[in-house]
């Protein structure tokens, strides 16, 4: 795996993918996300780590409003993200989502799962959504289990799924919440090997995760987070080799320590 | 491998190297077959073993008292006096038997009430039909099942109706109609959806009689409503459904009536009208029974999604009415249907009893389907949501697609037992005055001279009806379990 590494963050006026400014969340009393501003540019990717309630997952799923925010601003896209329901339904149909535990439709088939959306969001014809699903289902190297149901896959081929899936509603940003987080070692890496062949495409990712192996190989930028704050980010290399604060050692030596 | 293993432990005694696997072999023989299962099921214990034999006692005691009355049973006589002579003289003075005599004699009135014995074939005909317009949603994805319900229910309404008496050439149209809506089932399944669509307006047509156009009028009522929607639901939403209500209402109203007469005058397509007061029996029970079904499920569902809803108004409007109907017996609402809506109603309406019950059971029935519908809705985890959420469903399509058949599926249990449960509490309808099968059809046959102390026999006969009925019901809902595991665990 080699990709070059461009810097860490786009230069003013560069067009932007996402724009976040003074993003704070609240759920109930308690302060999950303090002042968030980033921006992320078009194909750039974006590893987001830190121990675990320090804001990480909240703040990606602010990204297409599975969470409201109480203020700030969130721009994707150039659409911002308010109470208006066309605006949020845009957004989510431009931004591809992959959670933790898969979320697949356990009562429809791998092709009905990846069709779906496309049918009816996107209104395309159920033939040419087929061949679309196809393609990224053989993209995903698992065309052959087009027509079984998610209880018949393994954990990997469910989370591969539930890229394609993603994929089919031709984003331009990929949203992953700790997509390896629920699988056994030897299906974490089919995941990955997905993930970065999808970045070598030039997608626009942000992505939740705890593969540090991952963010050093294909990140451009990995954020440090902790108590609801961006306490660190910088280029992949300088992140691990050369930790500026003193939280972000702590974490390090304990997630890379053994 | 072998390296680490040689390098690590090799000198020390747990080295192990397995050099091959062992075959699975059969369980010892007195592991299996049937003295494994009478040791492990009945006598597996002192207690085991005394419940075994209160078990057998038990049995023996109600075969012992039920078996000499059904034995004794009494097939051919004219009255309850015959029939207990014909008893005392075959198994002696004392001796208990079954009149069964009844049933040969009235069979008729338990299953047609009051209905013109000349048009019997006119309720077995919506009955049969009734699995036509069924099959196709209830067994969509077996072929097999699906042709085996369409056989027989066109063989045996074809078979009853010849034994009641119908003509050649009204048997032949039967013939040709439902072979015809059968073909068109298993060739053309979404047209086939249509007419179980037109399905309800036929029965009524057939079960009532009357004027084809009247019915023919109150469906065009709803597609009039479905057209304005179409036509204007894209662009403004709620705005149109308002619309497409009132247009539906306005033809109710204003058109539908002159228009039906106007037809009826140039194409007379009518049936000899049968009033409620002539319905009672199972033709009664299920005429409520199956519109309660058919429309509670729908209430209940958007009832349900009320409940969830987070709109505060929506939801509160809910609550309240799930928990004030769940709060009252449904013989009080039975009452307000009878006596109460009159005088809401204005004055000169004659708002049809069956009609003002078939709300009542309904309201009633969906208010327990929310509950159930419910549970199955906050029984799916919230990954669920959120995903439909993250491919930009918006909330009707996802409710729809995603959430709603996932959340009936767990809730087939419930939402079935709810319809049995309600097909049985149509009995009830005996308190406003209508001859449901087990009281007032039983009390009236026990009024005439003749079967004057038949107390057992009617109940038997019509629990078993019963029993039939609910037990298809329940069977069909664990075929359909079986059917919609999507898991394979």
């Amino acid at each position: 795996m080699t990709t070059t590494q461009t810097t860490a963050i786009p230069a003013i006026g560069e067009e932007a993918a996402i724009e976040i400014a003074k993003l704070n969340k609240w759920y109930g009393t308690f302060h999950v996300l303090r002042d968030i501003d980033l921006v992320v540019g078009r194909g750039e990717r974006i590893v987001i780590a830190g121990p675990s309630g320090s804001g990480k997952s909240t703040l990606i799923r602010c990204i297409n409003r599975l969470e409201e925010h109480q203020s700030g601003r969130i721009v994707v896209d150039g659409t911002e993200l308010t109470n208006d329901l066309k605006n949020i339904d845009k957004v989510r149909s431009e931004v591809g989502m992959v959670f933790q535990h898969f979320n697949l439709f356990p009562h429809l088939t791998i092709l009905e799962n990846c069709t779906l959306a496309p049918i009816w969001v996107r209104k395309i014809p159920k033939r040419e959504a087929e061949e679309t699903a196809m393609h990224f289902l053989a993209k995903v190297k698992i065309p052959e289990q087009a027509h079984k149901y998610p209880g018949q896959l393994s954990g990997g081929q469910q989370q591969r799924v539930a890229i394609a899936r993603a994929l089919c509603m031709r984003p331009r940003i990929m949203l992953f919440d700790e997509p390896t987080s629920a699988l056994d070692p030897e299906m974490i890496k089919e995941v990955l090997d997905t993930m970065i062949e999808l970045a070598e495409d030039g997608m626009t990712m942000l992505c939740v995760t705890h593969e540090m192996g991952f963010a050093q190989a294909v990140a451009h930028r990995v954020i440090f987070m902790d108590q609801g704050q961006i306490v660190e980010q910088n280029t992949p290399k300088e992140f691990f080799n050369n930790p500026r604060s003193e939280r972000t050692r702590l974490f390090l030596s304990q997630i890379l320590g053994h | 491998m072998s390296e680490t293993h040689s390098e690590t432990a090799a000198p020390g005694r747990f080295a192990y190297v397995r050099e091959t696997m062992l075959p699975p072999e059969p369980p010892p023989l007195a592991e299996t077959g049937a003295i494994k299962w009478l040791r492990e099921n009945l006598f597996s214990g002192p207690l085991n073993i005394a419940l075994t034999f209160v078990g057998l006692g038990i049995v023996w005691l109600v075969v012992g008292t039920v078996g000499p009355w059904l034995s004794h049973s009494v097939w051919n006589a004219g009255s309850m006096a015959e029939c207990r002579q014909i008893i005392a003289e075959t198994w002696g003075e004392g001796a208990h038997g079954a009149c069964f005599a009844l049933l040969k004699h009235r069979w008729n009135q338990f299953l047609f009430g009051f209905y013109p014995q000349e048009l019997y074939w006119r309720p077995v005909l919506a009955f049969g039909l009734l699995f036509l317009a069924l099959a196709p949603v209830l067994f969509a994805d077996s072929a097999r099942a699906r042709r085996i319900v369409l056989g027989l229910a066109i063989a045996l309404t074809l078979a009853v109706s010849a034994l009641l008496g119908a003509g050649a050439a009204a048997l032949l149209a039967m013939a040709a109609l439902m072979l015809g809506w059968a073909g068109l089932i298993e060739t053309r399944r979404q047209w086939s959806l249509l007419a179980s669509l037109a399905y309800p307006f036929v029965a009524v047509w057939l079960l009532w009689g009357g004027s084809l156009w009247g019915e023919a009028m109150a469906m065009a009522g709803f597609v009039l409503g479905y057209g304005v929607w179409l036509l204007l639901g894209a662009r403004f939403g709620m705005l149109a459904f308002a619309l497409a209500v009132v247009a539906a209402a306005a033809w109710w109203l204003l058109l539908s009536g002159p228009v039906a007469s106007g037809l009826a005058g140039l194409v007379p397509l009518r049936l000899g009208p049968v009033s409620s007061d002539q319905f009672g029996g199972f033709v009664l029970s299920i005429t409520i029974g199956v519109a309660g079904i058919a429309l509670s499920l729908p209430l209940g569902v958007i009832l349900a999604l009320a409940r969830r809803s987070d709109l505060p108004v929506i939801k509160v409007l809910a609550v309240t009415f799930i928990e004030f109907i769940r709060g009252v017996p449904l013989i009080t609402l039975l009452f307000v249907a009878s006596l109460l809506l009159n005088y809401f109603l204005p004055p000169g309406t004659n708002f049809d009893i069956i009609l003002r019950v078939i709300i009542m059971v309904t309201l009633f029935a969906s208010a327990y389907m929310a509950e159930v519908i419910r549970g199955g809705l906050a029984a799916l985890p919230k990954g669920q949501y959120e995903a439909a959420d993250a491919l930009g469903l918006d909330y009707w399509k996802a409710q729809r697609l995603v959430v709603l058949p996932q959340a009936l599926k767990i809730s087939i249990p419930g939402i079935v037992s709810t319809f049995i449960g309600m097909f049985k509490d149509t009995t009830l309808v005996v308190f406003v005055g209508l001859f449901d099968p087990l009281k007032a059809m039983a009390d009236t046959i026990r009024a005439s001279f003749e079967w004057k102390g038949a107390y057992w026999e009617p109940y038997v006969f019509v629990g078993a009806i019963f029993f039939i009925l609910c037990f298809g019901m329940s069977r069909y809902s664990m075929y359909l379990e079986r059917r919609l595991k999507r898991d394979h665990r």
